[in-house]
């Protein structure tokens, strides 16, 4: 119960406290499915468990250390542990497997295979060369 | 100095801290809207500090920079804002790993030299460092150990850069090697390791965000300097003012930014960044994906051959039968680039550029190259630089390692002919 009291409480003082941050839009150029709403806040996937992400990770860092990456389920634990090791992360007692769902379900691997010694170079917009 | 920046440290507090005490503090009342009232006395919300040191990193940047992470902040260069031949403090890339320092008192500023290997623990003034020792110039070449770590499939962990974690400005200090010898070194010396007064991101005050260094025979090459200036002026905040630590051609996280103190290690250093995968490669190469034990792994030292096409801007379309004249740089860390060529057609045939010498030693070479195209359609045009040693870029990926480090494969643009 007081975990549970704390947890609401890092959601609502988040909100007061960080308001200085600037919007973290989505920046990353990650191919997502249209249907996937993004908080205006932080750019994450609008999700039941996104107030969960904000008390927990967001609290710290910035967002984009999570939109820039897709990681395993074992790869975001590995991310966690790794926080918890050199950052301070608190144990994220139950939460944690929640907070992996979601990372799973978003900030996974690509699921179009790419098997090449090099991506293809990125469309450009086109311009006249004066 | 360090009263008044672990004073303004415990006034911003640890987070996390504050906001677990508020939280106990106003358990019963937590829902309630008076939570903000609720702050402990002394604290001072981010947005209302006077200055914000880390606020306003972005203040003077190039609105064509790109924001890989602002917590702490990774900003990058698009190819193309790369184009100077001194790379201006605008368009240089940011890569930090913790918080700007909130008070900076440039006036009692010092660096002390200490460590197993030092005589003496001896410390200097700014001004000391300035009046006492021959000041020098470098143009020195700086590049995250990531730099293209977007490109490495199956991705790896860390800020997703492109190319643009690369600068070459010029530097003004001292050479640290006229300091050691002032300080007096032992003949057990391995390695130096810098500290400076960025805050850790858990906002733990004392806490060392970051803290690397390099081997004793780096340290004391004539380009490592402990620089005051950068392209004639102060250096900016967000770039380690008052003094940094500037060591070219290796990862630029072994200089260090707003320097206080030099360690001089009998062993390799062990700041934080320095163990554990950090900044290093397996030291076998590995099969992509596969992640080897920590004690597999070697520290990166000098960075690889490397360049870029910094005009045009990739997506120029040019008429047929005009020449497009393409220019650039060419860097190969410790050592020099002794040939620069160009490929509009996927390395089946090269065309060799016109490649200037270095300024100085460890700064990079701008090269120029003017290319025809035989008929109409899209082209990419590649660049391809090769060092001292014969040792050439890849056009595929080069080596895949667990962290995305030292991604050196040719840079390449779109060019559509018309």
């Amino acid at each position: 119960m007081k975990y549970l009291l704390i947890l609401s409480a890092f959601v609502l003082l988040g909100s007061v406290a960080f308001t200085t941050r600037i919007p973290a839009e989505a920046t990353t150029g990650r191919v997502w499915a249209d249907s996937v709403k993004k908080d205006p806040e932080t750019g994450l996937a609008v999700d039941s468990n996104l107030p969960l992400i904000k008390a927990h990770c967001t609290a710290c860092h910035s967002s984009k250390l999570i939109t820039q990456n897709k990681f395993t389920r074992t790869g975001w634990v590995d991310k966690i542990r790794w926080m918890q090791k050199y950052h301070k992360l608190w144990d994220l007692g139950p939460s944690e497997v929640a907070v992996l769902d979601y990372l799973e379900k978003y900030y996974g691997p690509s699921k179009q295979t790419f098997d090449g010694r090099r991506k293809p170079l990125e469309k450009p917009s086109w311009y006249k060369l004066r | 100095m360090n009263d008044n920046l672990n004073k303004n440290s415990m006034r911003v507090n640890n987070r996390r801290n504050f906001l677990k005490k508020s939280v106990l503090g106003v358990v019963g009342s937590v829902w309630s809207s008076e939570l903000v009232y609720a702050l402990p006395a002394g604290y001072v919300p981010l947005g209302l500090h006077p200055v914000d040191n880390d606020k306003e990193a972005l203040k003077g940047k190039s609105p064509e920079m790109v924001v890989l992470n602002d917590r702490p902040w990774n900003v990058e260069a698009p190819a193309h804002l790369l184009d100077d031949a001194v790379t201006p403090a605008e368009k240089m890339f940011i890569r930090n790993n913790g918080i700007v320092p909130e008070t900076i008192d440039s006036k009692n500023w010092t660096l002390t030299i200490k460590g197993e290997s030092v005589k003496a623990t001896k410390t200097y003034t700014l001004e000391e460092l300035k009046k006492r020792f021959k000041v020098h110039t470098y143009q020195l070449t700086l590049e995250c150990g990531g730099n293209g770590r977007a490109g490495y499939f199956p991705s790896t962990s860390g800020n997703q850069w492109t190319q643009g974690g690369i600068s070459c400005a010029e530097w003004t200090g001292v050479q640290l090697k006229d300091i050691l010898a002032d300080a007096g070194i032992k003949d057990d010396a391995v390695y130096i390791g810098y500290y400076g007064k960025d805050i850790h991101p858990s906002r733990e005050p004392g806490k060392v965000v970051i803290s690397r260094g390099v081997p004793i025979k780096k340290a004391l090459e004539d380009e490592t300097l402990i620089a005051w200036a950068m392209n004639g002026k102060d250096i900016p905040v967000v770039h380690g003012f008052p003094l940094r630590l500037v060591i070219g051609g290796w990862p630029a996280s072994v200089s260090g930014k707003w320097l206080h103190t030099i360690a001089v290690r009998n062993k390799v250093h062990d700041g934080p960044k320095m163990t554990g995968k950090s900044y290093k490669v397996p030291i076998e190469p590995v099969e992509p994906g596969v992640d080897p034990p920590e004690d597999q792994f070697r520290i990166i030292e000098s960075m690889p051959v490397k360049s870029l096409i910094t005009y045009p801007q990739t997506g120029a379309m040019l008429e047929l039968g005009k020449t497009l004249k393409l220019r650039g740089h060419a860097w190969a860390g410790d050592l020099e680039v002794k040939k620069l060529e160009v490929s509009i057609d996927f390395g089946a045939t090269w065309q060799k550029a016109q490649l200037q010498a270095p300024k100085n030693r460890l700064a990079w070479q701008h090269w120029t190259a003017d290319v025809q195209f035989p008929r109409k359609g899209y082209y990419e045009v590649w660049a391809r630089a090769t060092d001292s040693q014969g040792v050439s870029q890849p056009m595929v990926m080069p080596q895949w390692n667990p962290e995305g480090y030292i991604n050196n494969s040719c840079h390449r643009i779109a060019v559509k002919i018309v």
